[in-house]
């Protein structure tokens, strides 16, 4: 292949790299109101009497908005495809607040600083509610933070919600045998109860909307988001206006991670516009962003697993408490990868359940963030997998190769036909490349300190199977050029490069001649947008769908100008072909461009698929420790990824870099805390450590490709899989290291040298 | 009125007493200019400030009153050769922490001789990246600092 697995740098490589405006703030208008959001001191609260005047009297202020003067349809902001399994569960502004950071006001200013002074001088009365904060204890608590009428998409016997208990939903699977019987009839049994904390996406571009009314009166916004389409639509609803009049475009992204998979800050200039008929723009602070966006699900999952004295895993049964914090985005499906993304790795089972609770607390929000549940289940089941070959004396890359699913097999846990996976070479090559069995897995170095192995493995998804749908659309313009209209919402990683070496592929074209044109609601077709790790594989078969489409059409219409059978005539390297004689592009544009029998040709193509082919990983950590102190630190990872094809071999790899980096920080220092009475403590990167640089040493990365048949030239995912392996493998050489078994995240030294409390 | 010189041009602007350089640079037009945080953390808002790199997010407009500063937009050669370098390891990513770092890198390459990979890790530490691992980044500045 000419363009695909080759080296191909991002095609807006240049302009980032520039430092060009491209960006939604360096978009909006200089004379934009600046929009801010008054923020709820509270976590639970009724707001009695709002008084706006001295704000409204402020130099520069244009308009106050609260809960009297918003719309009461309620909506979600989760990014879903249509109807979402998120409830309906908020308002612009409501009379009850839920979390500490829930929007109280909004405030238009000339200035920044008018805004913030106007701010300063809304009067607010509140009567305080109990808050819930322990999401162990929400249900049947007290206090019902969802009192009002919700609207749920999924009916109460799927979803399982009950408001009135703070249950957003509860459900259950069981695939093969009695779970209990086949527990009690192994040789081995382990129960297990997994806390995986809250996390921040942390993307370095805040959340940023700008909005403004076009020639024909028409609400636009240019935004930082994942999902324009959801986007359009949910503004609809909210601001119960015609989706017609409302045109979402996404510039360049600084970054989601999953959090602009949710439209935190659409909706605020968006009612500032349309009220005052003048441009707008909020930009996130840090702390807002921190404090009133979303997060990764808190999350507390029991494993129960059975395995017979061979090492043969015979039942595993999971499940998930969810956080969801106060408004319902994302509760159901995220718990649902929990289990849907980490069990069906194992496929000697002779039964396996899993079951989920999501509550409501007066807590931020959670939401989507890299891995999406997966990344908690896999922390779960795979310390979980470790202890128990510990227990039976098995090497954990034994138990695995023992037991995992193999390609062409349907596994017994959600149903899955695997049409492609080298598992089990991901293993062996980690394995190699990290030297486990050359080495004990614990060594003491000559300073004292502890260097020490762990490994675990992963799966994820490629797109929403039976959900997910996109169309690409692409042009041949008269001047022999290509024009691709697609949407996948690239938000830094190249999706967008990636499809245009899908295109350059199909067509035969060098990439220089295809102009990607991406994401805009009044021009580009429908997508999802980009989570689900969908953006290569079903964004780019659709690509390659709507090549062939053109494709077809530029042969039949060269045959039918030479007169001669199509399947004689033949398209490669920028033009058409029979036998000897040569049709460019720039040629067949000319012909069609002039006279009756002239037209534009356009391919389009569409992909949407009944699976969800999983990319997986191996990742194996290295870690070096220290009894003085307690301190880890991960001095060598690999990570061995069969995300199909590998389109791109140098973004691939930083995806999977990435991936394992972010990981390291979910595993070790991350971490979301909340005070007493609900407020966040962690809402600046002074308390929120992320990684920096001095914190990764070494991260190896390598591939083993298989050939998915359903994905473009083989490809599967690989955005999200990188994520899930770096906690549990960490936390597995801890456990080499130390003797200890940790069974809370984020692994901090405290815990490792004295115990979990 | 002060008067800054970026870029190599000369700009007389008023400004308040509690703004900051990068919201003087970003009115000004200096778009490369990012900010990530507000409590001195990120990087993002790196600059060259007659010579030196700083954080625009700390220092009051004020104080830079008649000195030179450097963005991304005024460093061509430089930031071609080092964004080149980012760009086949694919470290550029989102591209928002890009310019900092860029800068940070080319303050670092004038600085430093032959640096360590962790004396280059604790030179730009302040530089914070959630796209990259940071370990492509490492690769291409290691190139950089080579030519």
């Amino acid at each position: 292949m000419k363009f695909v697995g080759r080296q191909f740098k991002k095609i807006d490589s240049s302009a980032i790299t520039s430092g060009k405006p491209i960006y939604t703030d360096d978009l909006a208008a200089a004379d934009a109101l600046i929009v801010k959001v008054l923020r709820s001191p509270h976590a639970h609260a009724i707001i009695e009497e709002i008084d706006v005047s001295r704000a409204e009297a402020q130099p520069g202020v244009e308009i106050v908005l609260t809960h009297k003067d918003v719309p009461k349809t309620r909506f979600t902001l989760a990014g879903q495809s249509y109807p979402e399994p998120s409830p309906y569960d908020q308002l612009i502004l409501d009379s009850k607040v839920r979390y500490v950071g829930d929007a109280v006001a909004i405030v238009a200013a000339q200035t920044e600083t008018q805004a913030e002074n106007a701010l300063k001088r809304i009067k607010v009365t509140y009567k305080k509610l109990e808050p819930v904060l322990d999401f162990e204890t929400a249900i049947d608590h007290p206090s019902i933070i969802h009192d009002e009428e919700v609207h749920f998409n999924l009916p109460q016997h799927v979803g399982g919600q009950d408001t009135k208990r703070n249950i957003m939903a509860s459900y259950g699977f069981s695939f093969g045998e009695d779970i209990e019987t086949t527990l009690a009839d192994c040789d081995v049994t382990l129960e297990r109860a997994y806390y995986m904390q809250a996390a921040a996406q942390s993307m370095m571009e805040t959340f940023r909307s700008y909005t403004y009314l076009d020639a024909r009166d028409r609400l636009c916004v240019i935004t930082s988001t994942q999902v324009p389409f959801h986007i359009k639509r949910q503004l609809a609803r909210a601001l119960e206006m015609s989706p017609s009049k409302i045109r979402v475009i996404k510039p360049r992204i600084g970054g989601g991670f999953g959090a602009k998979q949710t439209s935190e800050s659409e909706i605020y200039p968006a009612i500032v516009t349309l009220k005052t008929g003048k441009p707008a723009k909020i930009v996130y602070t840090r702390k807002e962003t921190f404090s009133s966006s979303n997060s990764r699900h808190a999350m507390r999952i029991t494993v129960r697993i059975g395995a017979d004295r061979s090492g043969r895993i015979r039942a595993i049964d999971l499940h998930s408490l969810s956080d969801q914090g106060a408004y319902g985005h994302h509760g159901f499906t995220t718990v649902k990868l929990t289990g849907e993304k980490s069990i069906p790795l194992y496929n000697k089972l002779e039964a396996a359940k899993f079951s989920a609770d999501v509550v409501y607390t007066n807590k931020l929000k959670a939401g989507a963030f890299r891995g999406y549940g997966a990344t908690q289940g896999t922390f779960a089941l795979e310390s979980a997998i470790n202890e128990l070959a510990d227990r039976l004396e098995i090497d954990p890359v034994d138990i695995r190769q023992m037991n995992i699913v193999q390609e062409g097999e349907t596994t017994l846990a959600f149903d899955k036909l695997i049409e492609s996976s080298k598992l089990d070479r991901c293993i062996e090559t980690g394995a190699k490349m990290i030297g486990w069995h050359d080495k004990p897995r614990r060594r003491v170095m000559e300073d004292g300190t502890i260097r020490a192995t762990g490994m675990a493995i992963t799966m994820q998804g490629s797109g929403i199977a039976n959900i997910d749908n996109a169309t690409a659309i692409i042009k041949l313009n008269e001047t022999g050029d290509l024009s691709l209209f697609i949407s996948a919402s690239d938000n830094g990683m190249g999706t967008d490069t990636v499809l245009v070496q899908l295109a350059a592929e199909t067509l035969k074209v060098d990439p220089d001649e295809i102009t990607l044109i991406a994401a805009d609601t009044d021009l580009t077709p429908y997508d999802p947008g980009s989570y689900a790790s969908s953006g290569a594989y079903v964004t780019g078969m659709a690509v390659v769908n709507a090549c062939n489409d053109l494709k077809n059409k530029m042969t039949e219409m060269a045959a039918a100008y030479w007169n001669v059978p199509p399947a004689e005539v033949e398209q490669k390297d920028g033009a058409i072909y029979h036998k000897d004689t040569r049709l460019p592009f720039i040629d067949l544009g000319r012909i069609l461009s002039v006279g009756p029998s002239g037209g534009t040709l356009v391919g389009t193509g569409s992909f949407g698929h009944p699976a969800s082919p999983p990319p997986y990983m191996a990742g194996f950590a290295d870690i070096n420790y220290d009894p003085k102190t307690g301190l880890v630190k991960v001095v060598d990872y690999v990570g061995v990824v069969d995300c199909g094809t590998v389109i791109n071999p140098a973004l691939a790899t930083v995806q999977a870099e990435s991936g394992v980096v972010q990981g390291i920080g979910y595993a070790l220092y991350e971490d979301v805390q909340y005070g007493p009475t609900g407020q966040l403590f962690t809402n600046n990167f002074l308390q929120y450590k992320i990684p920096t640089r001095p914190d990764i040493a070494q991260v190896r990365i390598a591939f083993e490709e298989s050939y998915e048949p359903s994905g473009p030239y083989g490809a599967k995912s690989i955005g999200e899989v990188v994520i899930n392996t770096s906690a549990p493998a960490i936390q597995s050489a801890i456990h080499a290291a130390t003797g200890r078994y940790l069974y809370h995240l984020p692994m901090k030294p405290e815990a490792i040298l004295f115990g979990e409390k | 009125m002060i008067t800054l010189t970026v870029n190599g041009k000369v700009h007389q602007t008023e400004v308040d007493t509690n703004e900051v350089l990068i919201d003087t640079l970003r009115r000004l037009g200096y778009k490369s200019v990012k900010r990530g945080c507000e409590t001195a953390n990120c990087g993002l808002c790196t600059v060259l400030l007659d010579d030196k790199a700083i954080l625009s997010c700390s220092l009051l407009s004020l104080r830079a009153d008649g000195k030179h500063i450097l963005t991304l937009e005024g460093v061509r050669e430089e930031a071609k050769l080092l964004g080149g370098f980012l760009a086949e390891q694919g470290g550029e990513q989102c591209g928002y922490c890009t310019p900092g770092l860029m800068m940070n890198t080319i303050a670092m390459k004038r600085e430093l001789v032959d640096p360590t990979d962790e004396e280059i890790a604790h030179y730009l530490m302040g530089n914070l990246c959630r796209c990259s691992g940071y370990v492509s980044q490492l690769r291409a500045i290691r190139q950089y600092l080579e030519v």
